[in-house]
């Protein structure tokens, strides 16, 4: 087994000195009703070019999105990334090492922590930021409770804006706690009257910006609406490359600022692993949940990186934690940051203008189209389309799949019960769409339609 | 009257015309190690005996700070944001924590004197 | 240090590296975009952004040396021995990373038509098989992001099977002193209190303890098996008979499953939920701290309260499932996370186990817990084991060996590093004092052990010694010296200010 070195000479000597006869002699602590004789009835072990065989077989079933005109988005979103990432992240010593609960023998990936905390405070235009979460949609619950906790207060209002999937996580999260959710409902027009809402129960307010569904708004008045309240605005960007050319959250008054990071450096696979953005204004930091790296000295006076502020955290405070969790997405946050150094202040603002340009390009061709409505007055790099009463957007999904085309996600997919958006499909375009693609999009839908 | 009384989870009070000092003993303070933030009561919250009045960090523990006795917190000691060390340097006199009027001054009787809290030491 | 200062103060390969904010240059870049066409920005909302983010520019062989350098700072697996209890560093196979990019897994979107993405369900459905058949239980939630994200999802599930039941008064969770800070914290966030349980003198949970606090008001038993005290806990079966007999919930905190895969069946021993930290037993990469995954296992009776989406076959393949309404007899608690859960951890772990197979994961727990045994045996003599042998996937040390030599664990850890070892985990489980907790993991060789044995073993001659300064210096040959931990904390820096901001802050 090659992933195994010892052999049987090795062992025999081995039991020899622990003074035992079998390896089964050391499981004797486990009930002899539950020991197992022999290995399991199941496949046995592979070779790697049996393993490839078969996974090959499994990747060619999917169609990659290298292979079709590709415009899904809804908080996953596809940017070509750098070919110097993926290298960069293949480095052993940051692949294979642990949390830096060493830190003179962790100072690469303290660093990068370091790096990474204060780029996310860049893009957010917030003060700090933790060393990252699972995903969007755990750190916007996250936020929701640490609104809570800094308020002293219960109620959490969930915008019709926000990604369906940070809403349902952020619902369970509060499920039997004393916290309860406002949820609203999907608001693909952006109408929704959230200020009328905040009241003096209110923890916080939790909008998306841009738009699940891609509208862009100016957060200021809500923002003094909550502060007027004695309650905090927490705002979630879902693709943090918006943040190149959209007004950071935190110049528009925003508490917390949470998001998904994904959409650099880390790539689609399927979903998962995420990278959980979270950021907040200094005064706030001892009730963020997460891991954080900050910076100190050596022995000798150098400067250096520590983790620090941990007694916030579950190995420390136990139930009262800010959070149980006990990782960050530790890769992810370095192949962000990677994609974040190479894009540089310049080449960040450039790609923002490039999706921003992609979707205005889409959204052209699409508005020529009859029958079709674009939804969103504003947007970034994805907007909301109607496809006239009566279409269903989900069997257009499945019948532009069906000519190779991957055009969008029917609204219904995440809002089944809500007949009128069922003929709402949401589009992305990104720096990775080529003019062609938009044509071939644009004619395969007026076929189908 | 002006006495000092002490606690099983090594708080001290110093009670002096209804209104009580606290803080953590110099054991408490050596058990914690570099004391690195203080979250203290603000002035007017109630609290009652052996309720959670503060809380003391160091860097690898954070440890809850129980008021001995019930009262009306009256100030805290706004020095220790700054300097949270003071509480390793003078811990049973300048890095006092809070001050509060006490509502049953009868409840000291309940804590012990100093000869008693070091005799309870000995016996940890 | 005189002997080491060199002009540059740079160490050979050891090279000073500053922050990327300190090597920009506006005017570089690292990337080289196409000039984006003319947009009038009529279409964002009147919020384009006033100021530019503060980030750097630099090109790419900055870039790229910038973090080769800050990986040189770095000790992983790939560079030695990494013996920390409770985590499980063991090697990391290529292969798995290999897998994980092919471009029909990298590169396809969790919204794409089911139709279109077979394969990825394929991959959750085969893992989830393998899961369920290596711990004998019913079904597994696939979605929890790592371990304590799993523990949470498993209390969420007992939680509404209670209430489903009419038993919502259940809100006291028992939790063995020396369990991982997690299972309280995961506990709290579902509403429930903790009360913890203590052990008995052999490091094992004390059952009659444990029985004499069970009642009407107990959700559930949280315990960690094997222990973290690397224990199995033998009188696990009459455990779950009283946890089962009071009406509550067996909880296993599943961190050391790699000890046991192959070797034991987790529903034999009672469990009702458990989960499976995949970067641990599956041996995926920790990435200096994450991405993991935390698959979660349940009983029958749990299973229709597991969260959504989960996969299912259907008539023409794989399903997913993404509401409630969409699955009949299930009462799913609700959503524990974005998309479909750790999809690039899977792939990685699905990758492991079908390398190792059947045999292999045996043979892998075997050695793990035969490489354990191992340490503890070559180093009883010499540090003071906290309990008797045999022992699991790791050994439980403390520092009574340590005593009147002013050598502190955390000392001993120190020079552990200067000698090219990764030190073990320090002071955890807590109840023991100062512990010191070794895993040497099934992939480490005898020549390994051997080595590290003699080195240990020399340190608590030189400790014994009398040597107490050496281990204080400690340790001196890494990048950075001791880090002074109590001044980040007291003055919390967390990001980097251009000079200019830190003056006007001052």
């Amino acid at each position: 087994m090659r992933y195994l070195p010892h052999t049987d000479s090795d062992r025999r000597d081995m039991l020899a000195a622990i003074g035992v006869a079998d390896v089964d002699s050391l499981f004797r602590d486990v009930p002899e009703s539950a020991r197992l004789p022999g290995p399991f009835d199941l496949p046995r072990a592979l070779g790697e070019m049996e393993v490839e065989r078969a996974f090959q077989r499994m990747a060619v079933t999917n169609l990659s999105a290298d292979r079709a005109p590709f415009f899904i988005g809804a908080g996953v979103y596809r940017h070509h990334i750098p070919a110097a990432v993926g290298q960069l992240l293949m480095r052993g010593e940051f692949l294979t090492a642990y949390t830096p609960y060493q830190p003179e023998i962790s100072q690469g990936t303290l660093q990068v922590l370091f790096e990474f905390q204060t780029q996310v405070a860049a893009i957010t235009g917030m003060d700090v930021a933790n060393a990252s979460m699972y995903d969007g949609a755990t750190a916007c619950a996250e936020a929701a409770v640490m609104a809570c906790r800094v308020t002293k207060r219960a109620k959490v209002i969930l915008s019709g804006s926000l990604h369906p999937h940070y809403r349902a996580t952020t619902e369970t999260s509060l499920r039997y706690t004393e916290m309860d959710a406002d949820v609203l409902d999907p608001d693909p027009l952006g109408v929704e009257d959230l200020i009328g809402r905040v009241d003096s129960r209110t923890a916080c307010v939790i909008v998306q910006n841009p738009g699940f569904f891609g509208g862009i708004k100016d957060l200021r008045p809500l923002a003094g609406a909550c502060h007027a309240a004695g309650a905090l605005l927490v705002v979630a960007v879902a693709d943090p490359v918006s943040l190149g050319l959209v007004e950071a959250p935190g110049a528009m008054g925003a508490d917390i600022v949470v998001g998904d990071g994904q959409s650099l450096g880390v790539g689609l696979s399927f979903g998962g692993p995420g990278l959980g953005l979270f950021a907040t204004r200094e005064k706030f930091v001892r009730q963020m949940p997460g891991r954080l790296a900050g910076q100190t000295v050596d022995a000798d006076g150098k400067r250096g990186f520590v983790l620090t502020l941990s007694t916030r955290e579950q190995h420390i405070r136990r139930e009262k934690a800010t959070s149980n969790i006990c990782t960050n997405s530790g890769l992810c946050a370095l192949a962000f940051s990677i994609h974040l150094t190479l894009l540089g202040g310049s080449g960040f603002a450039r790609l923002a203008e490039l999706n921003h340009a992609a979707a205005v390009r889409l959204e052209s061709k699409l508005a020529r189209m009859r029958g079709v409505r674009v939804l969103a007055t504003s947007y970034f790099n994805e907007f909301a389309i109607h496809l006239g009463d009566g279409a269903d957007a989900a069997r257009v999904v499945e019948r532009l799949a069906a000519k190779g085309v991957l055009g969008g996600v029917p609204a219904s997919r995440f809002y089944p019960s809500y007949p009128e958006l069922a003929p709402v499909l949401i589009l992305a375009a990104t720096e990775t769409n080529t003019e062609s693609e938009m044509d071939t999009l644009a004619a395969a839908l007026e076929e189908v339609l | 009257m002006s006495e000092i009384r002490f606690t099983k989870d090594h708080e001290w009070i110093h009670v002096d015309g209804g209104i009580g000092t606290v803080g953590i003993t110099d054991y408490a303070q050596s058990q914690l190690g570099d004391v690195v933030f203080v979250e203290l009561p603000e002035a007017g919250r109630n609290v009652t005996q052996g309720g959670e009045a503060a809380v003391v960090e160091s860097v690898k523990a954070a440890s809850e700070v129980y008021s001995p006795v019930a009262g009306t917190v009256v100030e805290s000691n706004g020095a220790l944001a700054d300097k949270p060390g003071l509480i390793n340097e003078e811990p049973e006199a300048g890095a006092w924590m809070f001050k509060l009027r006490l509502a049953d001054p009868g409840q000291l009787a309940s804590l012990m004197d100093r000869a008693a809290y070091e005799t309870y030491l000995s016996t940890l | 240090m005189a002997d080491t200062l060199t002009v540059s103060g740079n160490r050979a390969l050891m090279i000073e590296e500053p922050l990327i904010f300190e090597l920009g240059h506006p005017g570089r870049v690292g990337v080289d975009l196409p000039a984006p066409a003319p947009v009038d920005f009529d279409r964002l909302g009147g919020c384009r952004r006033s100021e530019p983010a503060a980030l750097p520019d630099l090109a790419e062989p900055q870039a790229v040396r910038h973090y080769t350098r800050l990986s040189q700072k770095n000790y992983g697996i790939d560079t030695g021995f990494y013996p920390l209890g409770s985590c499980t560093m063991k090697h990391n196979p290529r292969l798995a990373e290999k897998m994980a990019r092919l471009p029909g897994f990298a590169d396809v979107h969790p919204f794409q038509p089911v139709g279109t993405i077979q394969g990825a369900l394929e991959v959750i459905d085969s893992l989830a098989g393998w899961l369920k058949a290596l711990t004998g239980m019913p079904a597994v939630a696939m979605t929890p992001a790592a371990g304590a994200h799993g523990e949470w999802c498993g209390l969420m599930a007992i939680r509404a099977c209670l209430e489903a039941r009419g038993q919502g008064h259940r809100r006291r969770v028992l939790v063995p002193e020396s369990a991982h800070g997690t299972n309280p914290a995961s506990a709290a966030m579902c509403g429930f209190s903790v009360d913890s349980i203590p052990a008995k003198d052999d490091g094992r949970v004390d059952l009659a303890a444990l029985t004499a606090k069970l009642g009407d008001d107990v959700a559930c038993l949280m315990l960690t098996n094997p222990n973290t005290c690397g224990l199995f806990e033998s009188e696990i079966i009459a455990i779950a008979g009283a946890v089962h007999g009071a009406g509550a919930f067996f909880y296993c905190d599943g961190a050391n499953f790699n000890a046991i895969v192959g070797r034991v069946r987790i529903a034999d021993l009672g469990i009702d939920a458990m989960h499976i930290n995949l970067h641990k037993t599956f041996s995926t990469p920790h990435g200096g701290g994450g991405p993991g995954a935390g698959p979660t296992v349940l009983s029958a009776e749990l299973a229709p309260f597991a969260p959504l989406p989960f996969v299912v076959h259907g008539t023409d393949g794989f399903r997913l499932i993404e509401h409630a309404h969409d699955a009949p007899g299930h009462q799913p608690f609700g959503r524990i996370k974005g998309y479909h859960g750790q999809f690039g951890v899977f792939v990685r772990a699905l990758a492991y186990i079908m390398s190792m197979g059947a045999d292999g994961l045996r043979q892998a727990s075997s050695d793990a817990v035969l490489n354990a045994n191992y340490l503890l045996a070559r180093l009883n003599d010499a540090l003071s084991p906290s309990f008797a042998g045999p022992c699991m996937h790791e050994c439980l040390f403390d520092d009574r060996f340590l005593k009147d030599t002013g050598v502190t664990t955390l000392d001993f850890a120190k020079a552990l590093i200067d000698e090219g070892y990764h030190p073990m985990t320090m002071y955890f489980p807590l109840v023991v004092h100062g512990a010191l907790l070794m895993e040497p993991t099934e992939t480490e060789s005898r020549e390994t052990l051997d080595a590290f044995v003699a080195v240990v073993r020399a340190l608590a001659a030189k400790a014994k010694a009398g040597q107490a300064e050496e281990f204080k210096q400690a340790p001196r040959f890494t990048p950075r010296r001791r880090l002074d931990e109590t001044l980040a904390a007291r003055t919390p820096i967390l990001r980097w200010r251009p000079p200019a901001d830190r003056q006007a802050a001052e």
